[in-house]
């Protein structure tokens, strides 16, 4: 089913039961990760069917290692080409960044150093996995701690070319640009001007917290003040995007989950020029 | 010189497996806070995998303490990080690992209980598959019985031990406040079944273990029914058949013949 342009909430496994039922919450849409659902079976998958007969789905990858010199895994790719014929999903999302390397995957989305010939090689990647797919896929900006010592553009261009070269989508992480900008001493709104406004496809809200002079992107709080301005401009400027509000550690209630969303569709709202929201 | 993307992901990896940046600070760019920022990835690395093994193994971490299981769990995710994408499937060697650690050596039956464990998490994510009902078993000719082969429902794990793993599985789930003395010198056999989207976990005598044992080797009714009868006289074949309906321990494969 399609993604409205609306805003949805990440469906994390503590809530599946709730979205699974018959008098499960209203929201306009759900997103998922799908390296979650890559079981043979069981309860999770029986659950995921019933949350696809009443809510259009996004499927958001965090294991693909799109940024992986060793290339994709055939294996993985064919595991969720399986989920997402399963589920039909909206839209399909990954990172900028990787997670695999000689064999071990990492849990973490890694950061890639922005040259030349990593782009040749992250272009190849994305154009495997849309190839394999048979779609076209976002690829979402990461969160920075690091820079390296030898980049030769920044992620705003890398990401403009990224695009240029493989047809992909951007999913605009606003927590993400902002976090980055302060870890690595960038501009935020001048990077947010610098995407491709076309190409920008879904926009993720998610919470951070502040560790070691640093912001960490734990997506385990609410929304901040400063990342609901850079969306109320973007939303201004690009018009709306289907938004979602991810929230990974200390889960809270579902209500509190829509509260948030209910934020980001006022702000929706008053781009479509005060018209309600269509339920 | 240019910056070669594999050999800066082994670094990387070397860096956040292990304890310091070592040849990968080389690749940043200057700054007084590298080692901070990198332990940032090798925190969000090691912990999410520890969690992973904390939700698989709720009971070993009972057992031993969330201090200790999380130095034991690291320990693991160091030696033998995950090989695929699929953190349901990470962490069905870490029952070896504690049979090989200290704590696995001090309590010997805590390697059985991860076992028990693994086996658990496997059942509630194997493949759907219809369970096999008495009636399909009773509409065969009377003649074909002892031939039938039966299969295990994709769910259905066994898992044998030297000690009352089940025992101890049961007085360490989170509402037992107290945990009783318990006999450490009983065996224990354990069927692990799902049904109805919910695993089940069941002790079963010798004559019964003999007797899956034989069927999950491709024997006939007939030759599980005789090598559960060879262990226990008593075994009573009517009996252990009900039970197993009721738990949904064997598929029916509906295509297939029974024999």
């Amino acid at each position: 089913m399609e993604i409205p342009q609306a805003a949805g909430i990440g469906l994390r496994t503590a809530h599946l039961a709730a979205f699974a039922a018959e008098d499960s919450p209203t929201a306009p849409w759900l997103e998922i990760h799908s390296e979650t659902f890559l079981c043979d079976g069981g309860p999770r998958l029986a659950m995921l069917d019933a949350v696809v007969a009443q809510y259009p789905l996004s499927c958001h990858g965090v294991g693909l290692s799109l940024g992986s010199a060793d290339g994709l895994d055939p294996a993985h790719l064919a595991r969720l080409k399986k989920l997402f014929a399963r589920v039909q999903p909206g839209l399909i999302s990954e990172h900028l960044a990787w997670s695999s390397t000689g064999g071990a995957y990492l849990n973490d989305l890694l950061p890639l150093p922005y040259t030349e010939r990593v782009l040749d090689i992250v272009a190849a990647n994305v154009a495997a996995a849309q190839d394999s797919f048979g779609r076209r896929i976002l690829v979402e900006n990461p969160s920075a701690y690091i820079a390296f010592a030898d980049e030769t553009m920044g992620e705003a261009k890398f990401l403009t070319r990224l695009v240029e070269r493989t047809g992909c989508g951007i999913l605009l992480d606003i927590n993400n640009v902002y976090v980055s900008a302060a870890n690595t001493g960038g501009d935020a709104a001048a990077y947010l001007r610098a995407l491709p406004t076309m190409a920008i496809s879904e926009i993720h809200l998610a919470g951070h917290s502040v560790a070691n002079g640093m912001l960490i992107d734990t997506h385990d709080a609410r929304v901040s003040d400063a990342v609901w301005a850079l969306y109320a401009d973007t939303i201004a400027r690009i018009g709306a995007r289907p938004t979602l509000i991810e929230w990974d550690r200390d889960v809270p209630e579902i209500s509190v989950l829509l509260g948030e969303a209910h934020a980001a569709q006022v702000i929706l709202d008053q781009r479509a020029g005060g018209r309600p929201h269509a339920a | 010189m240019p910056l070669e993307l594999r050999d800066m992901q082994s670094r990387f990896r070397a860096a956040v497996l292990g304890s310091g940046d070592g040849a990968l600070g080389a690749l940043l760019r200057a700054d007084e806070n590298i080692a901070a920022r990198v332990a940032v990835h090798r925190h969000t690395v090691r912990r999410s995998l520890v969690e992973v093994l904390a939700a698989a193994y709720p009971v070993s971490r009972r057992i031993v303490g969330e201090a200790i299981f999380a130095q034991l769990a690291d320990r693991f995710v160091v030696a033998a990080p995950p090989s695929v994408p699929q953190l349901s499937a990470y962490g069905g060697a870490f029952a070896a690992f504690i049979a090989h650690a200290d704590i696995g050596q001090r309590l010997p039956y805590l390697a059985d209980v991860a076992r028990l464990e693994w086996a658990r998490a496997e059942a509630y994510f194997a493949a759907d598959a219809p369970a096999l009902d008495f009636a399909r078993l009773a509409a065969l000719p009377p003649e074909d019985i002892e031939t039938t082969r039966l299969h295990l429902h994709p769910a259905s794990r066994l898992v044998a031990s030297a000690f009352p793993i089940q025992r101890i599985w049961q007085v360490n789930q989170p509402e037992v406040a107290a945990v009783p003395e318990i006999d450490l010198g009983v065996a224990e056999t354990v069927i692990i079944t799902r049904k109805d989207h919910h695993v089940a976990t069941r002790a079963i005598a010798a004559g019964d273990r003999a007797f899956l044992t034989a069927i999950a080797n491709g024997g006939t009714l007939g030759e599980a029914a005789d090598s559960a009868v060879r262990i226990a006289a008593a075994f009573d074949l009517r009996h252990a058949l009900r039970d197993h309906f009721i738990a949904g321990t064997f598929r029916d494969d509906a295509q297939q013949s029974l024999t």
